[in-house]
């Protein structure tokens, strides 16, 4: 059993609604409400779920882009939620971040080289020369060349900027990589192009990912482990297998059945949930899930479900599979 | 469709360039925009005149010849004229320049220092700091520019040094708040966020990052500012406020000339049509520039 490399303990954000011209508080959105989940060393967890229910912001504060309201970040046995933002920023150089949008995420009036030896210069690694042989190195191994170094983003295509991203994520030779959503800005046919590039990437330099993703698709593709949030909260996490196969939480069941089947004989059964995610500034009770849920019992709108293993390496937050409170 | 081909023909010399930094982008279509050439043209030529007009002016400014010279019409002698003391206009219309160009450009370049100082902490911190210097910012902005340069000149003494100090001062929330909205749109950028994800200082962030992408629109307002600077520095000088006797400052030229206007109009004329040209200039350049950094302008 490898050792969890990240470990994150109740974390929460909760961003105040401010209204009136005092800027009275008048509330909180839960964007992220009580997630706990570990991540092994090498392996690649996957988060999936909706826009807006907090895959993102879990994300952004791992690394505290976002301070977290509340919660512990352990990482590789340091707790990162209580160490000085000087600290933090030493740190960074073991965590690195891959973006979304390639095409904001680089600046526009930096060339390629620039771009990719700041974190070098950054976390004072090197000097001028051999930080401009690991620019070139780097570029070929997310095969690029190493002339594209002079050239400005705007002159790349997406997929192209995408791996700039991620040899820039490369560059201090981190140990966790937090890719959001790395593939969603870019046409299918680059997307398996970019995800191979990060799964040898992972093989080559022993890398461990966390894949924030709403592709259900591509995470199944990429990830060990998957877990499923809803409205901030964890609803599933299980091994890719496991939650494939067999998924428990009846979100999670209507997720993949909305998931198209490349075959034109396969009968969907498709699960159609009801109405929208309501708003996360004014959460149901009890179980988050439960104002769209097939199997709403009665426990559901008060008590909040707990995340339980219910199988070996399974874990689910639901009633149905808490014998205590169906009786 | 005539204007489809000489757009590809850009596209296709913008490939082969390999090197093609945004300021060579937006060199390249200042290039291509006559006017703007017209008008940069224009401040060049005055450049020029304000760095060797002393080694070109054929008289010296303060040289009087009042007995036999006052008041002539232009001549062969005295190309535009003399003025009630006998002094060659066209003379003093060349020394003028750097007077007026300085002054322009010396108090956009302190109004643009201070200003974008203000505008990045504003920006860049918000809460409470934004707040303060936002609405002094507002107060500034509240009263005419001439009215509280006026006010600025009359605290400090009337010298042409006080008249660009309060030049400067009046110029700072017009920057401050380009600079403080530039930087608020671009702190969200997705490459901010990358930059404090590799682990950088707030301070690196701020100049190699920010500033450099706020830039542009600084450029183009400061361009655009000189000229207005250079028309009042010459309302100061022509209300008294600014340059003193005997500085040959376009402004106080047209002041002095007021008396005689009747009978020796060329004492107007001409420092009026140097102040006219000047800012003429300015502005064509600064719509120039504007066209080509303004990334909303090209499509």
């Amino acid at each position: 059993m490898t050792k969890p490399l990240l470990q994150v303990e109740g974390l929460k954000k909760y961003f105040p609604i401010r209204s009136g011209v005092l800027a009275k508080q008048s509330g909180y959105v839960k964007a992220v409400d009580n997630v706990s989940f570990h991540v092994n060393e090498g392996e690649t967890l996957g988060i999936v779920g909706e826009s807006g229910c907090g895959k993102s912001t879990t994300g952004r504060m791992l690394m505290r882009l976002l301070e977290p309201t509340e919660g512990k970040v352990t990482f590789d046995g340091k707790e990162l939620t209580s160490i000085s933002s000087t600290e933090m920023r030493k740190a960074r150089r073991e965590i690195q971040m891959v973006f979304q949008d390639p095409y904001a995420s680089l600046n526009p009036r930096h060339t390629v080289e620039k771009i990719l030896m700041e974190p070098l210069i950054v976390h004072n690694i090197g000097n001028a020369k051999s930080r401009k042989k690991k620019v070139h190195e780097f570029l070929e191994i997310v095969g690029l060349s190493s002339y594209h170094a002079k050239r400005y983003p705007h002159q790349f295509s997406g997929g192209q900027r995408q791996r700039i991203g991620i040899a820039r994520a490369l560059m201090t030779n981190p140990k966790l990589i937090i890719a959001d959503e790395p593939v969603s800005a870019l046409d299918v046919s680059i997307q398996a192009q970019v995800l191979n590039l990060m799964q040898d990437l992972q093989k080559e330099l022993k890398l461990t990912y966390i894949f924030i993703a709403h592709d259900l698709g591509v995470v199944r593709h990429i990830s060990d482990r998957v877990g499923v949030m809803y409205l901030g909260r964890m609803a599933e996490l299980a091994t890719s297998e496991s939650l494939y196969e067999e998924p428990l939480h009846p979100y999670t069941k209507a997720l993949l059945s909305a998931v198209p089947v490349p075959d034109p004989e396969h009968k969907r059964e498709q699960i159609i949930l009801e109405g929208d995610i309501p708003s996360p500034s004014n959460p149901p009770s009890g179980c988050t899930f439960h104002t769209r849920c097939p199997f709403k019992m009665e426990a559901c709108t008060s008590i909040v479900p707990k995340l339980e293993e219910v199988k070996p390496g399974h874990f689910v937050a639901c009633h149905l599979y808490n014998e205590q409170v169906q009786h | 469709m005539t204007q489809m081909v000489p757009n590809s023909t850009n596209e296709i010399m913008a490939k082969k360039d390999t090197s093609t930094g945004p300021w060579r982008d937006a060199w390249r279509s200042f290039s291509k925009n006559k006017v703007a050439l017209v008008g940069a043209g224009i401040v060049l030529f005055f450049i020029l005149l304000a760095i060797f007009g002393p080694f070109l002016a054929p008289q010296g400014i303060n040289e009087q010849a009042i007995k036999d010279h006052r008041l002539l019409p232009p001549s062969s002698q005295f190309w535009f004229g003399t003025d009630d003391l006998g002094r060659d206009i066209f003379s003093r219309v060349i020394h003028g320049a750097r007077i007026s160009l300085g002054v322009g450009f010396f108090s956009v370049v302190g109004s643009v220092v201070v200003g974008s100082i203000l505008g990045i902490v504003a920006g860049y911190y918000g809460k409470w700091i934004d707040t303060i210097i936002s609405r002094i910012f507002d107060i500034m902005l509240a009263f005419p520019s001439i009215l509280l340069a006026i006010a600025v000149v009359s605290v400090l003494g009337p010298s042409l040094r006080n008249a660009l100090i309060a030049i400067a001062i009046i110029n700072i929330p017009n920057f401050g708040r380009l600079i403080r909205s530039k930087v608020l749109s671009i702190k969200e950028e997705e490459y901010i966020t990358s930059a404090k994800a590799i682990g950088m200082k707030d301070l690196r962030i701020l100049f190699s990052h920010i500033l450099p992408n706020s830039l542009a629109p600084v450029i183009v307002a400061g361009t655009l500012a000189i000229a207005s600077a250079i028309i009042e520095a010459a309302a100061l000088g022509f209300l008294g406020l600014g340059a003193q006797a005997p500085a040959p400052e376009w402004g106080k030229m047209l002041a002095d000339a007021r008396v005689v206007l009747r009978n020796a109009p060329w004492t107007m004329v001409f420092p009026g049509i140097a102040i006219m040209l000047t800012v003429l200039g300015f502005n064509l350049m600064g719509d120039g520039l504007r066209d080509a950094l303004d990334p909303r302008m090209k499509n």
